[in-house]
C-alpha cells in the first residue's frame, strides 16, 4: 500500500522509487517482526479444483469445500459434530403427522449483491432444486416435497408427500443452499450467497479468492479473517513443498499419507489426523455369480486383515470399518468384529460354497493411489485363501461411472464413497452393488418415518448391522483427514462430517 | 560479406515475391484442411471415449431424470453430426464454445493458459539456446578435448534426467531449504511482471535442461559435419584462423538441423510441459488439457487439441520458412 502511495503522489524517478520502496519494505519488515500483529489472511490448499462454484449444480465435493458455509448458507446447517443446527431458518415446527414443516426465517439477511433473503427466496431455492429441469446433484432429497408456501415474508411452509425423517439434515447440505433469484444462474462463475465471505475472483487452474463480508447478518459469527485464498495443487510433492516453504498456511486434506512423516520436526507446522466421510469399500456385483452367494462375500471379508491393509495402502492412517458408516455419523456402531480377519474360516466357508479349489475374478480399480494400493493388498490377502484377484485399472470418474456405476459390468470394484450418511445407497434400485434386501429397505423406511434423533440413531445401528452381516461390499476403512497447517492457526475442523472448509471462525493466534 | 562466404539473410533474387506468396497460400490451405480433418477426428474420438461429462458433473447420487436434464443443457442429447455441425459453425464465427466444467468461454480459458505457457516456453527456449549453442560450438571446436568430454557427459545427463524430477530438486533447494523462490503456483501477470517472471524461472530451468542437452549434441554434431566440408577447408587454406572459420563459416551453415530441433522443442514445450506444470502447479495449457480429459470436458478438449495441432502445423511452417533464409539452396527449390 505504501508503495502505491509513493509512486502516485510523487514524481521521483523510477530508481528513487525502487530504492525508497525497498527501504520502506525493510522498515515495514522490521516493524512487523517487532510488533507481530496477527495475520488476517489465509492461504489454504486443496488437491482438486472445483468445477464451477455452484454446489446446487454439480456434485464434486470440491465445490462445497470452497463455497459451503463460506459463501453459501442453508436453511439449516451441519456442525462439526455432524449435527443439524438452524441457520437461515431460526426455528421450525413439524406437524404431528410429520408432513408439514413450518420454518421461521431469519430477518435482516441480505445476499452479497444486496438482495434480501425472505420466504420468496427460500421458496425459489427449493423449487429450483426440485424443478423438472433441475440439475441438482441431490435432487432425490427434494423428491418428497409436495409444495412450498409463503404465508408471509418470514414464514416458509414445506409440505411433504411422504415422511422424510432426514429432511432437516438434507437441507443443511451444500446442494441445498439458498440462492438469490437474480444471481442464481451465474453462481457457477460468480457465486452470490449470504455467507461470512464474499467471492472475489477465480484464476482458473490456480486459485479462488474470498474476502470478508462486513455486512454479515450474524455479528457474532462475522469472519475473523479478512482474506482467504484457496489454492489448487494436485501434486502431493508440490503440496508438501508449498507448506514447507510457507507459501501455504494450511492443507486440511493433504493428499499423500506417505509424506506425512516429512512434516515431523517442522517448527512451523502441525499435523492433525481426523476422519472424513470417505468410506473406502470394495463393492461386489451381488447379482453375479459367485457374489450372489452370501458365503462367498463373507469369506472374502474374513480374508481381509483391515489393519494390515490400512498400513500397507495408506501408511497406517485411517479407521477400520465394518459397515457403510463412519465414526462421525450419528448412531455409529463398530462392526469390524462381525467378520474379523480369519483366513482359516474364510477357506472353509469358500469350500462350503463350492470353491474349495479356488476362485478367480477381477477388480476394476480406479487410478487413485488409495484404490490401487488397496487392490494390491487385497490381491495378496485373497491369494492366502486361494482366491486369484486380477487388477484392472479403470479411469475414474468417467470410465468407472460408465462401466461400473451405470453399466454394472464388473465383479468387484473399489471406491471411496464421499457423501455423508449415504447408507441408503444399498436401498437404491438400480445401484451398482445390485444388492436387494427388503429387510434393509424396511429399516430405512422407518428412519424416514421418524424425526426423533435417538430413534433414528437406533435404526441406523440396525441398518449398519444388516450390511455388516450381509457384506454386499467389503468394508475397509474411513479415509483419514490428513490436516497439515501452521501451528498458530486456530479453528479449522479436525474431522469432516460433511466435505467442507468452514472458515468463519478460523483465526491466527499470533 | 560475400568474400567471407556467410550467406546473406536478405531475400535472394531467385525467390520472387509471387512464388513466396503462392508457397504461403498453399501452406495455409493445407493448414486449414488439416485442421478440419483433425477436428472431425477429435470429435469422433471424444465421442467414442467411455464416460460422459454430465455423469462426471453429477456424481453418483444423480437420478436418471437429472442426468437427462443436464445432458440436454449441455446439448449432449443431439446426435454427433449435429453437434459437430453446430460447433464448426460457431467456431467459424469465432465462438469456440463454453467449458462444461468452468462455464466460461473456451477461447478465454485457453488465452489465460497461454499467458502462462507461452512465456514459460519462450523462457525455456531462451535458456536452452543460450546454454546449448555456446556449449555445442565450443565442444565441436575443441573436439576430443577434456572440455568436449565434460560437455558430452553433462549434456547426456541433462537428456537422461526427467524435467519434472529436476523441478522437484530445484523446489527442494531454492524454495524449501533456501526460501528464495516460490514453491510453485503462478500469481498472474496482474500481480507484477517480475513476480510472475520469478514464478516461471525454476520451471523454465527444469524444462530447459533436457532440451539444452539435446540441443548441445545436435549443435556439436552439425558443426563438426560442416567443419569437414570443402569450403571450410578452403577458407582455412586462404589463411583464416580455425576460430574465424568456425564462427563465420561453420556455425551459420550448421544451423539448419539446430533450427529444426528448436521448432520441435518449442511445440513440445507448449504441449508437453504437463508434468513440469504439475510439479510447479502452474495453470498452463498442458494441465488444462489433462484436467479436461479427466472431466470429459469435450468442448475444452476439442479446442485445446485443435490448438496443439494448429500449433504444430504452424511451427513446421515457420521452421520451413526459416530454412529458406538460412539455406540458399532451398530457396532455389522453392520455385
Amino acid at each position: 500500500m505504501s508503495r502505491l502511495t509513493l509512486s502516485t503522489s510523487t514524481g521521483f524517478s523510477r530508481r528513487t522509487f525502487v530504492v525508497l520502496s525497498l527501504a520502506a519494505g525493510v522498515a515495514l519488515g522490521a516493524l512487523g517482526s517487532a510488533q507481530a500483529a496477527p495475520k488476517t489472511s489465509l492461504s489454504l490448499g486443496m488437491s482438486v479444483e472445483p468445477s464451477g462454484l455452484d454446489p446446487t449444480a454439480a456434485a464434486p465435493v470440491a465445490i462445497g469445500q470452497v463455497t459451503w458455509q463460506n459463501i453459501f448458507e442453508g436453511l439449516t446447517t451441519i456442525d462439526k459434530d455432524g449435527k443439524v443446527q438452524p441457520q437461515l431458518a431460526e426455528s421450525w415446527v413439524i406437524s404431528p403427522d410429520g408432513l408439514n414443516y413450518t420454518f421461521k426465517l431469519r430477518q435482516g439477511v441480505t445476499f452479497h449483491n444486496g438482495e434480501v433473503f425472505d420466504s420468496a427466496v427460500a421458496k425459489f431455492s427449493i423449487d429450483r432444486a426440485r424443478a423438472s429441469d433441475s440439475v441438482n446433484p441431490q435432487k432425490r432429497y427434494f423428491a418428497s416435497v409436495d409444495s412450498v408456501e409463503t404465508p408471509d415474508a418470514a414464514t416458509l411452509v414445506v409440505k411433504l408427500k411422504s415422511l422424510t425423517g432426514n429432511f432437516l439434515y438434507w437441507l443443511g447440505w451444500p446442494s441445498s443452499v439458498m440462492v438469490a433469484p437474480k444471481s442464481a444462474a451465474d453462481n457457477k462463475t460468480n457465486p452470490i450467497g449470504t455467507g461470512p465471505f464474499k467471492f472475489v475472483s477465480w484464476a482458473k487452474g490456480s486459485q479462488v479468492e474470498l474476502a470478508k463480508n462486513p455486512d454479515y447478518w450474524d455479528k457474532a459469527g462475522t469472519a475473523k479473517l479478512e482474506k482467504v485464498t484457496f489454492r489448487f495443487i494436485a501434486d502431493a510433492q508440490a503440496q508438501a513443498a508449498a507448506l514447507k516453504s510457507g507459501d501455504l498456511d494450511a492443507f486440511p486434506e493433504f493428499a499423500a499419507p506417505e509424506l506425512m512423516a516429512s512434516f515431523e520436526g517442522d517448527s512451523k507446522l502441525t499435523t492433525v489426523i481426523g476422519n472424513t466421510e470417505l468410506k473406502v469399500v470394495a463393492g461386489m456385483n451381488n447379482a453375479k455369480k459367485p457374489f450372489d452367494d452370501k458365503r462367498v462375500r463373507q469369506a472374502l471379508m474374513m480374508a481381509v486383515d483391515r489393519q494390515a491393509l490400512i498400513d500397507g495402502a495408506w501408511s497406517g492412517f485411517g479407521t477400520a470399518i465394518g459397515s457403510h458408516y463412519t465414526p462421525n455419523d450419528r448412531g455409529f456402531v463398530d462392526l469390524t468384529k462381525t467378520y474379523p480377519y480369519d483366513p482359516e474360516k474364510a477357506r472353509k466357508l469358500l469350500a462350503e460354497a463350492g470353491f474349495a479349489s479356488g476362485l478367480s475374478f477381477t477388480i476394476k480399480a480406479p487410478q487413485m493411489a488409495y484404490a490401487q494400493r488397496s487392490s494390491q493388498m487385497l490381491q495378496a490377502m485373497f491369494a492366502d485363501v486361494g482366491v486369484t484377484l486380477n487388477i484392472e485399472t479403470t479411469e475414474f470418474p468417467a470410465k468407472w461411472v460408465a462401466d461400473v456405476f451405470k453399466g454394472g459390468n464388473y465383479d468387484m470394484t473399489i471406491v471411496a464413497h464421499a457423501e455423508p450418511m449415504d447408507i441408503d445407497i444399498y436401498a437404491r434400485d438400480p445401484y451398482y452393488f445390485n444388492y436387494k434386501n427388503p429387510a434393509f429397505n424396511e429399516v430405512l423406511k422407518k428412519v424416514d418415518a421418524t424425526a426423533d434423533a435417538s430413534e433414528q440413531a437406533k435404526l441406523y445401528g440396525e441398518a449398519q448391522k444388516i450390511l455388516a452381516e450381509d457384506v454386499p461390499a467389503l468394508y475397509l476403512f474411513v479415509m483419514p483427514k490428513l490436516g497439515v497447517w501452521n501451528k498458530n492457526l486456530k479453528g479449522l475442523w479436525e474431522n469432516e462430517p460433511i466435505p467442507s472448509n468452514v472458515l468463519a471462525q478460523v483465526e491466527w493466534s499470533q | 560479406m560475400p568474400e567471407t562466404g556467410v550467406s546473406s539473410f536478405a531475400f535472394p533474387e531467385s525467390l520472387k515475391g509471387q512464388d513466396m506468396v503462392a508457397l504461403i497460400v498453399r501452406r495455409i490451405a493445407g493448414l486449414v484442411v488439416t485442421l478440419l480433418i483433425v477436428s472431425a477426428l477429435i470429435f469422433l474420438v471424444m465421442d467414442l471415449l467411455p464416460g460422459d461429462p454430465a455423469s462426471v458433473m453429477l456424481g453418483t447420487s444423480a437420478t436418471p431424470e437429472t442426468l437427462a436434464a443436464l445432458q440436454k443443457q449441455m446439448g449432449l442429447d443431439q446426435p454427433l453430426l449435429v453437434r459437430y455441425g453446430i460447433w464448426l459453425g460457431q467456431a467459424l464465427r469465432g465462438d469456440f464454445g463454453t467449458s462444461y466444467t468452468y462455464s466460461v468461454p473456451v477461447a478465454g480459458l485457453i488465452a489465460e493458459r497461454l499467458a502462462v505457457t507461452v512465456p514459460l516456453a519462450l523462457l525455456a527456449v531462451f535458456l536452452s539456446v543460450s546454454l546449448a549453442l555456446p556449449l555445442g560450438v565450443i565442444s565441436a571446436g575443441k573436439r576430443n578435448s577434456g572440455l568436449d568430454y565434460i560437455v558430452g557427459v553433462v549434456s547426456q545427463l541433462f537428456i537422461a534426467v526427467p524435467g519434472f524430477w529436476v523441478g522437484l530438486l530445484l523446489i527442494l533447494l531454492f524454495s524449501v531449504s533456501l526460501g528464495w523462490m516460490p514453491a510453485g503456483g503462478f500469481p498472474g501477470w496482474s500481480a507484477g511482471f517480475w513476480i510472475s517472471l520469478k514464478a516461471l524461472l525454476l520451471p523454465a530451468i527444469a524444462l530447459a535442461l533436457p532440451q539444452a542437452g539435446v540441443l548441445t549434441r545436435v549443435t556439436r554434431t552439425s558443426v563438426l559435419e560442416v567443419m569437414s566440408e570443402d569450403y571450410v577447408r578452403t577458407a582455412r587454406s586462404k589463411g583464416l584462423s580455425e576460430r574465424t572459420a568456425l564462427w563465420l563459416h561453420a556455425v551459420p551453415n550448421a544451423m539448419v538441423p539446430v533450427v529444426t530441433i528448436l521448432g520441435l522443442q518449442f511445440t513440445f514445450l507448449i504441449a508437453g510441459a504437463v508434468l513440469v506444470e504439475n510439479v510447479f502447479n502452474l495453470p498452463g495449457l498442458g494441465r488444462l488439457a489433462y484436467q479436461a480429459l479427466s472431466q470429459r470436458d469435450v468442448v475444452v478438449m476439442q479446442n485445446v487439441i485443435l490448438f496443439f495441432a494448429g500449433l504444430v502445423i504452424v511451427m513446421n511452417f515457420l521452421v520451413d520458412m526459416l530454412y529458406l533464409f538460412i539455406d540458399p539452396r532451398l530457396r532455389a527449390g522453392a520455385r
